[in-house]
């Protein structure tokens, strides 16, 4: 008994709780790990579909098969750049709300919504233009699922952008200390981007 | 008199909550982590009883040679629906958002998750999808098992088919979302003081199964995306007729199945770890072999899946690399069940039902591991894969691991949560009445599987007569033993005997406070003067006698100085000996 | 009288092996071996029933002595020794469990070997000459369209795939390819031994709610004949969902998965009448979809294959107007219904692939 020092386990040290019992404390923003740990999921259900892509393109005989038309490489090929584009333009208006400049931020976020839908509009030329449709074959089927369902990742990544942009109208809604809108958005907006990469290789080169 | 509790107990002070929640907060969207997790141990305790009808039924059946009690669709039916709410709607929602909501925030010394809102969402996915599974029966339920292979998923009832996808689906997204919450709140919200190799192992065993939620759960989304079109829109992804490969979704499903056993396991591990040593009154042993074994068994989990479809097409080097890593899981799992013992063995142990399920618990899953590794074997698994073999062994995993491991965290944490101790000699009956009716349901399966009955039939063979109807006699009594169960909480929710705030006298942090802990469960960020499991505290200016001991070398020691054990915070540890400059965490 | 501990313990270690081998050799949980394979997985199976057995006896021993000699007296408060881990013993008891599960798996690996082999050329029916083969030939055209663009060396004709009575379907399930790199084949078990003798070419179909076997000369049965002692080569395939082909008494289970032709190779030892098994939830009829399989006499199976072919050319007389592939499945089946334990009953239940 003797060396265990009481002074040490009464309650003393803490006195910060003596001062206001049952106080409340601020609960702590953890919202950017939360985003990555969901991007985590989101990335693997792409890596699910995609899987299942390479999958049923090795045990089909011919692929794509007999009848598909190859698929057009120009438009999808201007998209990808359009959308890989917009990444770096997004990363600007990072760094205006870093510096508190808000119409910067609100001038690249424009931008960038602007590039998105570009290639949202690209993506539906390109569906009403394919020979192909949703049962064609195995690989039509796998091309529309996985483009389209990029697609949906591209517009919710775009209604993201245009919340802030709208947000951002109140004055000081973001500043250099608090802008979690813009983080979010534009990490979103990368996945989304590093995702289409993997997509347009797998689906358009190989 | 045991001195650490009574350290640990002065360090903190235990909150003062002004007045008793309102029953009707639960059936509100609370945010509060408690109210939830009580949310879903009911919610989740409901549907367990509606799979345990479900089972019952399908033991009524399996009674006799003949397809006799009910349509051989309807049976179907029953067995499809009873592992997937057995699964989805128990097991996992029970352990991890249970039991896990409702401790981890306390275990660490939290005030909340890391996203209370989105943990009311979590929860409030669940009811609906459960209801949604259930009015399939009245459209005609699914019955392509719970596995739902196609080709044969596409052509039985589409609605119930539907039904099927978007309930797992919903539920799934419901288990995604709330482990997203147990990684950030682990991660970033333990109390100063507490490091990594402070937590309480309950906390650790959570975080690894976030993981594999998080990694697998979407992958399984992906197939029933998949799937949806086939049954909805006629797309040939699984289907063979238009050039779709059943196979593929063979993998996709199992990559999320398999781990999803180890989702199921994982959270009633680190259960049986707290229980074990308190009960016992003794320091976990092996701490850290425990903690990081939770680790391993997360890592390799993600790859073992093929071994579900050893007969259907997977090449040799597949088979034999997939044979190779499950029979290394046994080895994590080893080390677990060898701590265990090391722990109970001469400590001091009280009769209680929790630890009479947790002993329970050791006894019926080791069967589940070891016929585990028999069915990890390829050749010998080409015999009994889906047999009633491996009906018997996941039962063995499922039920006599998870469902006993969550009996025993029922009666455990039952004085936490309400502040009212439970009926012992009512929990006694209740462990028999269940080990007992587990036994005779499950075991003779063994024997069953191996002579040549295979699973999911309606009608088997005369000859496995005798041995159907023991089990059936079994799954009777096992139906039977929930009811002292329910009794038990229903009365001592209302009259039990008042519990005090720690009447394990146990040192982790969810002991340190009120029970029912108060909103914000506590005044100060809680400390730890001990560590997690540091019982049998005594004054260390001599050598602590303890076997193997070498006292002074961590590695060597079995003591208080091994590099095993959990060690205090150092900034307040009752022990000088303990003491640091350094926190882990601060 | 006072045993030292170490005795004590030395005895309850002897006799937890005696206990352990003793019952990993007479547990009697398993059917008849009636195939040359069976041996081995039958002793690959007592080997790990006898470390099973000895784990779960230490595992209980240790539960059960806690339980009644570590018991606290209720007025007992105080803690148990403050013992918190012992590293030499947690690598003790990693690494020996790592062991035994290694052990465990070479041996599988090596019985996996004998019985299938690894080289995917030991399944390569062109590997042999294929001349040396009897493949079941069949009526109607040959499908060999889709395979031209095999890359996979284990290719085998389309011909055998088809199978006369369930033509119809056949043609409507295109081929699939195998991808090992993938993980994705047709799924192969079991081997026979190189002794030269002719291995008997067998086609199995897997419908709801039947098996349909055909033997070389376009005989179509619902019950399996073998000859005790012959390798037996047998492709499957199904036609509308996922199937299995298990005999216990073989230890063999196969599943037929349409699009794709698995084999499955064994040499029957014994002679018996022994149950065929779908193995692979199918639908309702699960559980009555059942057949099996009759190891007889050289003589025997002789005798039946002529009876069968007396049969077949009434049958097929009476059916010469049709075109199978332009009847139903019911039609079709209607002559070998009794055969295949097919009640019309049950025909009600076969539908096609829609």
């Amino acid at each position: 008994m003797t060396t265990i020092d009481p002074a040490k386990t009464s309650r003393d040290y803490q006195q910060e709780a003596i001062a206001e019992p049952a106080h409340h404390q601020e609960h702590p923003d953890l919202r950017i790990p939360g985003l990555i740990v969901f991007l985590a999921a989101e990335g693997m259900i792409f890596l699910g579909l995609f899987m299942a892509y390479i999958a049923f393109r090795a045990v089909t005989p011919d692929w794509p098969p007999e009848g598909t038309p190859k698929l057009e490489l120009l438009l999808p090929g201007i998209n990808t750049a359009v959308l890989i584009g917009s990444s770096f333009v997004i990363h600007n208006a990072d760094q205006a709300i870093q510096k508190n400049d808000v119409k910067g931020l609100r001038l690249w976020f424009g931008i960038t919504a602007l590039m998105g839908a570009v290639f949202l509009a690209g993506q539906l030329y390109e569906y009403f233009h394919l020979e192909f449709g949703l049962r064609t074959n195995i690989f039509a089927s796998t091309f529309y699922v996985l483009t389209g369902f990029h697609g949906l990742h591209v517009c919710f990544g775009l209604i993201l952008m245009l919340a802030v942009l709208w947000r951002s109208r109140v004055p000081n809604h973001y500043n250099s200390e608090k802008h979690f809108g813009v983080q979010a958005a534009e990490i979103y907006w990368h996945f989304v981007d590093v995702i289409w990469i993997i997509l347009f290789i797998l689906l358009y080169l190989l | 008199m045991t001195q650490a509790a009574q350290i640990q107990e002065q360090a903190n002070r235990p909150a003062h909550p002004e007045k008793k929640g309102d029953w009707k907060q639960y059936f509100t969207f609370s945010t509060d982590h408690k109210v939830i997790g009580i949310q879903y141990l009911v919610t989740t305790f409901v549907f367990y009883l509606i799979g345990g009808v479900l089972a019952t039924m399908v033991r009524t059946e399996l009674a006799t040679p003949e397809s006799d009690f009910v349509s051989r669709e309807v049976y179907n039916s029953l067995f499809t629906v009873h592992a997937t709410v057995m699964i989805f709607l128990w097991i996992v929602p029970a352990g991890t958002g249970g039991f896990g909501n409702y401790l981890v925030p306390l275990m660490i010394g939290a005030r909340d998750m890391a996203f209370p809102k989105l943990n009311a969402l979590a929860f409030w996915m669940i009811p609906p999808a459960g209801i949604l599974l259930m009015s399939s029966f009245l459209v005609g339920a699914p019955g392509a098992g719970w596995t739902n292979y196609p080709p044969l998923s596409l052509i039985s009832g589409k609605a119930g088919e539907m039904i099927w996808i978007l309930s797992v689906l919903t539920l799934g997204t419901s288990s995604i979302l709330a482990a997203i919450n147990f990684l950030v709140t682990i991660a970033k919200m333990r109390t100063p003081g507490m490091g990594w190799n402070q937590m309480p192992l309950f906390c650790w065993a959570m975080f690894a199964t976030s993981i594999l939620a998080v990694i697998a759960t979407p992958v399984l989304a992906g197939a029933l995306i998949l799937l949806s079109f086939d049954v909805l829109i006629g797309t040939a992804f699984f289907n063979p007729t238009g050039g779709g490969d059943p196979i593929v979704y063979q993998h996709l499903f199992w990559f999320y199945s398999h781990p999803a056993v180890y989702i199921m396991i994982l959270p009633v591990f680190g259960m049986i770890s707290e229980l074990i040593s308190v009960h016992a009154r003794k320091p976990i042993f092996g701490y850290k072999a425990i903690a990081y074994s939770s680790l391993a068994i997360c890592g390799l989990g993600l790859i073992v899946w093929v071994h579900h479809m050893f007969t259907s097409g997977t090449p040799p080097w597949m088979r034999m690399f997939f044979m190779i890593t499950t029979m290394i899981i046994a080895v994590p799992t080893g080390i677990k069940v060898f701590s265990w013992l090391a722990t109970l063995w001469g400590g001091k142990l009280d009769d209680s039902s929790a630890l009479l399920f947790a002993m329970g618990f050791i006894a019926l899953f080791v069967i589940g591991g070891i016929s585990g590794v028999m069915t990890a074997s390829v050749p010998f698994d080409i015999h009994v894969h889906d047999t009633y073999f491996v009906v018997a062994h996941l039962h063995y995993v499922l039920f006599g691991g998870s469902v006993f491991g969550l009996y025993g965290a029922f009666y455990h944490w039952f004085p936490k949560i309400t502040g009212r101790m439970m009926n012992e000699a009512w929990g006694k009956a209740h462990f028999w009445l269940s080990f007992v009716g587990f036994n005779l349901a499950f075991m003779p399966m063994h024997k069953l599987g191996l002579e040549g009955m295979n699973r999911r039939i309606a009608e088997y063979d005369p000859k496995f007569a005798t041995l159907n109807l023991i089990c059936t006699i079994g799954a009777f009594l096992l139906a039977m033993s929930t009811i002292p169960f329910i009794v038990n909480v229903t009365w001592s929710w209302l009259r039990g005997e008042p519990a005090g705030d720690n009447p394990w006298r146990a040192l982790t942090l969810e002991w340190m406070t009120t029970s029912p802990p108060p909103p914000e469960n506590f005044i100060a960020d809680p400390v730890l003067a001990t560590g997690p499991y540091d019982y049998g505290l005594a004054p260390r200016s001599t050598e602590v006698d303890v076997p193997f001991s070498d006292a002074s070398n961590p590695a060597l020691s079995a003591g208080p100085s091994s590099t095993l054990r959990a060690k205090p915070d150092p900034v307040v540890a009752a022990n000088p000996s303990d003491r640091g400059t350094e926190s882990n965490n601060r | 009288m006072n045993i030292p501990s170490q005795i004590s313990t030395l005895l309850a270690g002897i006799i937890l092996t005696l206990v352990s081998l003793w019952y990993g050799q007479n547990h009697n949980l398993l059917p008849i071996a009636a195939s040359e394979a069976a041996p081995l997985i039958d002793q690959l199976f007592g080997a790990m029933l006898t470390i099973g057995t000895g784990i779960f006896l230490l595992v209980i021993f240790v539960l059960v002595y806690s339980y009644f000699r570590f018991r606290r007296d209720p007025d007992d408060l105080s803690d148990g020794p403050p013992v918190h881990g012992n590293i030499p013993l947690e690598i003790l008891w990693t690494a020996i469990p790592a062991v035994i599960v290694l052990g465990i798996s070479v041996y599988s690996f090596e019985i996996y070997n004998t019985e299938s082999g690894m080289n995917p050329m030991d399944h390569s029916m062109a590997a042999h000459s294929k001349h040396s083969h009897q493949v079941a030939q069949m009526k109607g055209s040959a499908i060999a369209a889709p395979l031209i663009a095999q890359v996979d060396p284990v290719a085998k004709d389309a011909e055998v795939r088809q199978n006369a009575a369930t033509d119809a379907i056949e043609e409507k399930i295109p081929l699939r390819q195998d991808a090992p790199a993938a993980g994705n084949v047709a799924p192969r078990a079991g081997s026979i031994p190189a002794t030269g003798q002719e291995p008997l070419v067998i086609n199995a179909a897997g419908m709801q709610y039947a098996w349909l076997f055909t033997y070389p000369e376009e005989i179509i049965a619902g019950e399996l004949h073998l000859p005790v002692g012959r390798p037996v080569v047998m492709n499957i395939t199904a036609n509308d969902v996922l199937h299995a082909f298990w005999v216990p008494e073989f230890r063999l289970k196969q599943d037929a998965v349409p699009g794709r032709q698995s084999e499955i190779r064994f040499v029957p030892t014994k002679e018996g009448d022994y149950p065929i098994i779908c193995a692979e939830l199918c639908g309702a009829y699960h559980g009555a979809m059942k057949s099996h399989v009759v190891v007889e006499s050289l003589e025997a199976y002789e005798t039946w294959l002529q009876s069968m072919k007396v049969a077949q050319t009434n049958a097929s007389d009476r059916a010469i107007a049709l075109n199978p592939a332009e009847m139903t499945d019911s039609e079709y089946l209607a002559p070998y219904a009794q055969e295949a334990g097919v009640t019309p009953d049950l025909l009600h239940q076969l539908h096609p692939m829609s």
